[in-house]
């Protein structure tokens, strides 16, 4: 068996360079153009009642959903492309809403039921200062450097410990969840200063504006779109990187990444702890929209929908984890209201077909040769 | 001066020559070691000898898997090893390759790095390439992305992170695409080739590693006659170049490997039984007796 000799530039020939190819930035463009544009004079200027008038319900409900997309996306970077299966990245993600969370609550001011210089819980509490952890909640920049820096610090000494011990696979997923229940207990008692199991709520300010105002509502979802928008191009220029197959060859052959004179610990690690980080972002973005932080956000469940938002959207696709976020949000809130009692069958039954059928998505069903993307090809090429 | 005696002296020439090249190792590009200070993390063959292994003792549970083994490769040499099954070979490489930290004895690549001290990355970096038994290669990057990883290069992350190809790095990969055999498929999933071609890609990364040592195990398993024959020229084109660890069943590739002038190593029970000419080690009533259970 001869093999041709081919040009070594035909073979060699590679799509780097540029970070997406034309259409992918049309598509960026277009999309910031309906986050910062289309949405906010649908919602503002179109007057109620008015056929194309966006519900102020369906802002919040998608700026909620962007939020959790960013999840999915930090999700996918550790789990679909390192293939370290995190069922702790809920903890991150309330982290940071609690970053957030103490700055909104110190921004009441004297407003609440109490009419105190403290926040509500403490007066309930008989609390006569501010706990030691409190110092920095007045000052906004300083509590949103704490926002990045406090779930990173925590997810660096973490992966630390867990990745040099080589801990690996379900092990590794255990005992994120026993990482997230731990905090999740401790977030719930009154002592540790965070609310206890009501959380925060009940915010009036952010930087001194009112917050439940229809243009803050609008900005906040502006503001968690792009930031959306900007993970998706720094995860993609991750991935395109060498820096983005090693993590992809760790997933596949780790001893081989070993051997070739890599050292896991230090990707693994560095990527673990970028994906925390972006949890916590979408945590501090999530808690103004919503109103409420309470330690639920840390319990174990709330971090395997993490799993199952990227699962069903497509591991190791990019796009495929925003899908699967709105995809399953959008089906739990309109589920939740038509049909409340089915929700969590329709979910078990959504896993148990994406494991069974759709092991690479949604994303994987419509790039398949056979899929719905090949069908919807054939149909125009007959039709021309 | 007679026909017969100029015969003679003929024939006593080609004794002497063989004779010499069966003792004789190669000498790898190795220089003096005067006035040549090593540097850090170098391994130094001035003295002849690419990996030293003292005295080594395994063992899992109470079974010593390496028992006492000794064993040196010389700088340039292609060393066969040969061992029934359970012989300790897969466990020598461990050893070697830092997967296994033995009980006690003494590893050391060159004459100044000690292999005991040193992680699995480290002991890559210091150029000891490993193929395992069955081909590992990154089953979802095309076989380009693959050979680009294994490509000597910065290993660290911030590197990694901003790394881009130099014309002379793609001339590289494109070269060793065209030595595999694998220039074609240069960018298919590597999950979907043929189990030869596997074996020929992580053959392929680990010269990309550009290693001073390689250690392979049963190179050759699942490929075609003429896959394997393949190999064998390219092994025998490593040699001199690098040091070569060959651990192999198939005796008819060993025999193509030494071209019947280099030593055999058979292990048995985690320590060297015999080592020899391929020849001689078959005829080794010991060799003959684990082999065939007698």
């Amino acid at each position: 068996m001869k093999t041709p000799d081919l040009p070594m530039s035909v073979v060699l020939e590679q799509k780097r360079g540029l970070l997406l190819g034309p259409k992918g930035w049309s598509a960026v463009l277009a999309a910031v153009l309906v986050i910062a544009v289309l949405v906010p004079v649908l919602n503002l200027v179109v007057p109620d009642g008015h056929a194309l008038h966006l519900s102020d319900y369906a802002v919040t409900l998608t700026g909620k959903i962007i939020c959790y997309a960013i999840c999915a996306l930090a999700m996918d970077l550790i789990w679909g492309y390192t293939g370290i299966l995190s069922l702790g990245h809920g903890l991150f993600f309330a982290l940071g809403g609690y970053g957030m969370g103490m700055y909104l609550m110190r921004q009441i001011g004297t407003d609440g039921n109490y009419k105190s210089e403290l926040p509500d819980f403490m007066v309930f509490l008989n609390w006569q200062a501010l706990p030691w952890h409190w110092a920095l909640s007045d000052l906004f920049i300083a509590q949103a450097l704490l926002i990045v820096l406090v779930p990173g610090a925590l997810a660096f000494v973490f992966g630390w410990f867990a990745f040099r011990s080589r801990i690996k696979g379900v092990y590794f997923s255990i005992i994120t969840t026993a990482m997230t229940f731990a905090a999740m207990l401790l977030f719930f008692r009154n002592e540790t200063g965070f609310g206890g199991n009501n959380g925060f709520t009940d915010f009036k300010r952010i930087l001194g504006v009112p917050i439940a105002t229809g243009q803050m509502r609008v900005l906040l979802f502006v503001i968690s779109g792009l930031v959306l928008v900007a993970f998706y191009l720094m995860a993609r220029a991750i991935v395109n990187s060498k820096y983005g197959r090693v993590l992809q060859a760790i997933r596949d052959a780790e001893t081989r990444v070993m051997f070739t004179g890599y050292s896991p610990l230090a990707y693994k690690l560095s990527i673990w702890t970028l994906s925390a980080v972006m949890c916590a972002v979408a945590g501090a973005l999530y808690v103004p929209q919503v109103g409420i932080i309470n330690p639920s956000e840390m319990s174990p469940a709330a971090s395997i929908e993490i799993a199952i938002w990227t699962a069903v959207g497509g591991r190791a696709t990019l796009i495929g984890p925003i899908v699967g976020a709105f995809f399953v949000n959008g089906a739990k809130s309109w589920f939740t209201v038509a049909f409340p009692e089915f929700w969590l069958y329709f979910l078990g039954a959504l896993f148990i077909a994406v494991t069974l059928f759709l092991p690479n998505g949604i994303i994987g069903l419509l790039r398949r040769p056979g899929g719905i993307a090949g069908l919807f090809r054939r149909a125009t090429e007959k039709r021309t | 001066m007679t026909p017969e005696l100029m015969e003679e002296g003929a024939k006593r020439l080609e004794a002497y020559a063989l004779k010499r090249a069966s003792a004789a190792t190669a000498s790898g590009g190795r220089e003096a070691a005067y006035g040549r200070p090593t540097r850090w993390g170098e391994a130094d063959f001035s003295h002849g000898v690419a990996l030293y292994l003292d005295d080594i003792t395994v063992s899992f549970d109470g079974f010593k898997a390496l028992n006492a083994l000794t064993l040196t490769v010389n700088v340039g040499e292609l060393r066969c090893i040969i061992g029934p099954n359970g012989a300790g070979k897969t466990t020598m490489m461990d050893c070697i390759t830092g997967k296994t930290r033995p009980d006690s004895g003494k590893a050391f690549f060159g004459s100044t790095i000690d292999l005991l001290r040193l992680t699995e990355p480290e002991i890559a970096q210091a150029g000891i390439g490993r193929k395992f038994q069955k081909p590992t290669v990154y089953e979802e990057l095309s076989v380009f992305e693959n050979l680009e990883l294994a490509l000597a290069a910065d290993r660290r992350v911030r590197a990694s992170l901003f790394s881009r190809l130099t014309g002379t790095q793609l001339d590289r990969i494109g070269e060793v695409l065209q030595t595999i055999h694998l220039l074609p498929e240069a960018q298919r999933t590597a999950g979907l080739l043929s189990h030869g071609q596997k074996q020929w890609l992580e053959i392929g990364m680990l010269l990309m590693q550009d290693p001073k040592l390689l250690l392979l195990d049963e190179p050759v398993a699942g490929m075609t006659d003429e896959e394997t024959e393949r190999t064998a020229e390219l092994f025998l084109s490593l040699e001199g170049k690098h040091s070569l660890v060959v651990v192999e069943h198939d005796m008819k590739f060993v025999d193509q490997l030494t071209e019947g002038r280099k030593k055999v190593t058979v292990l048995h029970e985690g320590s060297v039984l015999a080592e020899g000419l391929l020849a001689d080690v078959q005829n080794n009533d010991k060799v003959v007796e684990v082999y065939l259970g007698r």
